[in-house]
């Protein structure tokens, strides 16, 4: 089956929209896991270095599943690892906040919750949807991700409230990441597609649940949410920011030099 | 034994003796990973479910499985890996967390059933696996395995590991 392009002259025809959603899930939290690792060792303060490569380990974990189902759904004979070594940046579909480099802590933490309340929150609509084995994939990695968020809420709670010092260093993060929220509720082609099998996810209704969530622990941190204003976009379909080239450079050099090497 | 004649019983008594690496009071069964076994002709297929996505222990729990098995006579081992119903520390029986406090792990409380939980609430005291002192505190939900969180007991003053609730 071939799907006609919808949208701008630069759009390719998506050939297995299933297989794409599914990649889309898979680099949000392959891009985000791989970011979180780069603290391995730098983190400031032991608990918070284990806490972060932690939750780097069950992004990844999560990214490796549903690479592997991407892979099974697409029927070419890719598997996670060559999905996540062998394409190049232009065929990374992740949104473009969780790329962004690490910045200080509360960048870091910044980005973290802005994804951790989206995720929870799409990975709860996710759990009942009609294709059995995403909703498993879902359902699982929604109590991680859970974790995930009210560790990353305690963060913004005392980075927010905290010292003069934290309080700007956090809101600034906040302001500058902003712009990168909006990708995350607009549906495109891809969502309409799946929706036709089983998964439906009422955007609308995620982004109105998010902004609740988020407008809540910024609030109770003292923090200011930012104003509308115009959203950074592209990621879903492969147009992403300078930062991904170096991120994938270093997360796949060693699979290209050595392909097929195991230990 | 021979691997012929064995049956579902036997190979879990053997996967019994297979321990968790990074937990090693544990048996796979134990933990709750192993969710069937069938016995063919030839070897055995066992079905399990990881307990965290990313928990690097799996791949070993697998290769000792396998080994454990193969060291019984059985020529094949093949694994099939499901995800639903994802894992829950309450598929630990009660001897088994028992096994965990006597290690200095603080066994899991049962797990809280989905939904947020209000980011200012206290998390409930857990018990100091060494002194039983209800006087500790939480210092990371993260510790050194992604099963495991980091408590301080200010009656000892001893730190020590719990096995999360999840």
């Amino acid at each position: 089956m071939t799907t006609p392009a919808v949208a701008g002259p630069r759009e390719t025809p998506v050939a297995n929209p299933l297989f794409e959603y599914v990649v889309r899930l898979g680099d949000d939290r392959l891009v985000l896991g791989h970011r979180l690792s780069e603290w391995c060792g730098h983190g400031p303060i032991l608990e918070e270095d284990i806490a972060l490569s932690n939750i780097a380990l069950d992004l990844v974990g999560q990214a490796a599943a549903l690479l592997a189902l991407a892979g099974r759904i697409e029927g070419k004979g890719r598997d996670e690892d060559s999905l996540a070594y062998f394409r190049d940046e232009r065929d990374f579909r992740n949104a473009l906040l969780v790329e962004q480099p690490n910045g200080d802590f509360g960048d870091t933490i910044v980005r973290q919750f802005l994804f951790d309340a989206y995720s929870v929150l799409l990975l709860d609509a996710l759990k009942t949807c009609g294709h059995a084995e995403l909703a498993a994939l879902a359902a699982k990695s929604l109590k991680e991700d859970t974790y995930h968020l009210r560790h990353s809420s305690q963060w913004m709670l005392r980075l927010g409230d905290g010292t003069a010092e934290s309080h700007a260093r956090v809101q600034r993060a906040l302001d500058e990441q902003w712009r990168f929220t909006g990708e995350l509720f607009v549906p495109d082609a891809i969502d309409d597609a799946v929706a036709a099998q089983g998964i439906r996810v009422d955007h609308a209704a995620l982004q109105a649940r998010w902004t609740d969530l988020v407008a809540d622990v910024v609030t109770r941190a003292t923090l200011t949410l930012p104003p509308a204003q115009p959203m950074a976009g592209g990621g879903r379909r492969g147009r992403h920011s300078e930062h991904l080239g170096h991120l994938l450079a270093e997360m796949q050099i060693v699979a290209r030099s050595h392909p097929g090497a195991s230990w | 034994m021979n691997a012929a004649r064995a049956n579902r019983d036997d190979v879990l008594r053997i996967l019994g003796t297979v321990m968790d690496p990074e937990v090693p009071v544990l048996s796979v069964v134990e933990l709750g990973i192993v969710r069937d076994v069938v016995v063919g002709d030839r070897g055995v297929r066992i079905t399990v479910t990881p307990t965290y996505s990313g928990c690097p222990a799996m791949h070993t729990m697998e290769r000792d499985m396998r080994a454990a098995l193969m060291e019984h006579g059985f020529a094949e081992v093949e694994f099939d890996t499901v995800y639903a119903p994802a894992w829950t520390s309450d598929w630990i029986p009660a001897e088994a967390k028992e096994k965990l406090r006597r290690f200095g792990i603080a066994p899991p409380a049962p797990a809280e059933q989905g939904g947020l939980i209000a980011l200012t609430r206290r998390p409930p005291a857990v018990a100091c696996p060494y002194c039983g002192s209800a006087n500790t505190e939480r210092r990371s939900e993260f510790g050194s395995t992604a099963c495991k969180a980091i408590h301080f007991c200010n009656a000892c003053q001893q730190p020590f590991d719990e096995f999360k609730p999840f």
